[in-house]
């Protein structure tokens, strides 16, 4: 199979539905045209690792899939259900109908680069935060649930800790379990690791290959290249707001046409 | 001091001072509270207007906090008073009544108090929204809170974690203008002192209770407010 626009793993594109679908995304700040019309679905399952240079658009690739970033144009479908959307007031697409986009927003987790936990909170009661205040489920029920996905990412011992006592690593994995708790259909990764001192990496990296083992469906904004080359089964280069490369790891790794992907590669 | 001692005048006998007393720190803290509060409510749109708000909104916002915090505080007490005052009288007349009608001087205290503290808040809760990691923000927004959910759960204690330092210093403020307010009759601490001092001829004793039992209130508040400070300050590095 060659390195093709739509290289995706066969037995998984023809099992599964898609679980995000990106129509003609366009994102411009101001005069600047970041994301310059993407189009790709992602099917269920499916762990892309999203690569690029700094500034190519990664960041607002994955935060105009849940609206934290208005997109200037274009459609984005969550589990086959079309964000309704509007023109807004600075001409780029605001939400129509919010109700709809916090409940798509609560299938789509997200885990940022610098974790996001909410600092007033214990590390349960962020895991516990959406499913019983967003989603209103039994507390009982939730704690523990959030219990059992502490235990998973391994600091079930900081349930009572807050954010800032404990080390990037450990946060970064309450935060992976605060979006475990929503029971998401895809979660979105913005350079989980970047953040991090080397040593810690690992940890993280080591819960996150656990989630793709599972089947989870993931995007994943990394620079990690043994992640995207062994853990992922797709991989997206963009480059300047536009996809360069798209196919699985062995293709792209192995045999791509892309001057400025191998340069990248290269570091 | 002229025969009777401090502890004679200050008794809670029924010719002692001492209910009075204890009566007028109350109507002060009432006062400053009620000030206090709607200063709060204020702020909260003051910084909402000065924040988030369009053009126009946002220029009323910034004026009202530049003509309060230029006018002498005494002089909005008054202009709160006598034009309740006139505007009473003129209600009054209008139903075919005679003379003055003055406006409550709680009211008109509570008032002047709420509109000057109101600027104050309003730079408190803007300084202490900008403190707040728009991270935390975000994540509660890709978690799918509403708006409600978000301000409740997520601004509403990290704002006051932030604010509290300042808002207990607006309250030291506050307190100390309710003084003010005696000039328009309201029986609050330092009027009920110089009642006291001018019937008894003991202005000393007076003054000096007045002044311990500011101190009193003060002490409370402060305690009030470090606890509250402990509270919202939690899960911030340094702090158990
Ligand atoms: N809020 C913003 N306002 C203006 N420009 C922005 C904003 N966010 C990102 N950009 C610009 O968009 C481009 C892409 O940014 P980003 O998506 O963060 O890139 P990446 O994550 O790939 O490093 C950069 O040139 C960046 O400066
Ligand atoms: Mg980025």
């Amino acid at each position: 199979m060659s390195a093709s626009v739509s290289a995706i793993p066969m037995d998984i594109a023809e099992t599964s539905a898609p679980a995000v679908q990106i129509g003609d995304l366009h994102k411009n700040f101001g005069g600047l045209e970041v994301l310059k019309g993407l189009t790709f679905d992602v099917v269920e399952g499916q762990v892309v690792s999203i690569l690029g240079s700094s500034g190519s658009g990664k960041s607002t690739l994955l935060r105009c899939i849940n609206f934290l970033e208005a997109p200037s144009s274009g459609t984005i479908t969550i589990g086959g259900e079309t964000v309704r959307t509007k023109v807004g007031k600075t001409g780029d697409l605001v939400p129509a109908d919010i109700g709809q986009l916090n409940r798509l927003r609560t299938s789509v987790g997200m885990v940022f680069q610098n974790f996001n936990l909410w600092s007033h909170k214990t590390v349960l009661e962020n895991v516990m935060e959406g499913p019983v205040f967003v989603q209103g489920r039994p507390e009982a029920e939730c704690r523990e649930e959030a219990g059992e996905f502490l235990a998973k990412v391994g600091i079930y011992d900081k349930c009572d800790a807050y954010p800032a006592h404990l080390s990037g690593g450990q946060q970064q994995r309450a935060a992976i379990a605060r979006v475990l708790a929503m029971h998401p259909a895809v979660m979105l990764f913005d350079e989980p690791t970047s953040a991090l001192d080397p040593e810690l990496v690992g940890e993280v990296l080591k819960v996150m290959r656990a989630l793709a083992d599972e089947g989870r469906t993931m995007l994943v904004v990394t620079h990690e290249m043994g992640f995207a080359r062994e853990v992922s089964n797709r991989v997206i280069f963009l480059e300047k707001g536009t996809i360069e490369e798209d196919g699985s790891p062995e293709d792209v790794f192995g045999a791509s046409k892309s001057e400025r992907f191998r340069k990248f590669i290269a570091g | 001091m002229t025969g009777a001692s401090f502890f004679d005048l200050m008794n809670f006998g029924p010719n002692g001072w001492g209910w009075a007393l204890i009566t007028a720190a109350g109507v002060t803290v009432m006062v400053a509270l009620a000030g206090f509060s709607l200063g709060a409510v204020i702020g909260t749109f003051g910084a909402w207007a000065k924040i988030s708000g369009r053009g126009p909104i946002r220029v009323a916002a910034e004026v009202y906090t530049t003509v309060l915090r230029g006018i002498p505080d005494l002089l909005v007490i008054f202009l709160f008073y006598f034009g309740g005052s006139l505007a009473l009288t003129a209600v009054y007349k209008f139903f075919g009544g005679e003379g003055f009608v003055s406006f409550p001087g709680f009211t008109a205290g509570a008032l002047a108090i709420g509109f000057t503290s109101g600027a104050q808040h309003t730079e408190v809760f803007r300084g202490a929204y900008g403190a707040i990691s728009q991270g935390e923000i975000e994540a509660a927004k890709a978690t799918g809170m509403s708006r409600m959910l978000l301000f409740r759960r997520i601004i509403m204690p990290l704002l006051l974690r932030y604010a509290l330092p300042g808002l207990g210093n607006v309250w030291q403020v506050v307190l100390k203008e309710s003084a003010l307010v005696s000039v328009t009759g309201l029986v609050e601490l330092v009027r009920q002192a110089q009642l006291g001092a001018g019937s008894t001829r003991e202005p000393f004793s007076f003054f000096l209770a007045a002044a311990i039992l500011f101190l009193v209130i003060t002490f409370v508040s402060n305690r009030v407010f470090r606890f509250s400070e402990a509270y919202f300050s939690r899960g911030v590095r340094g702090t158990r």
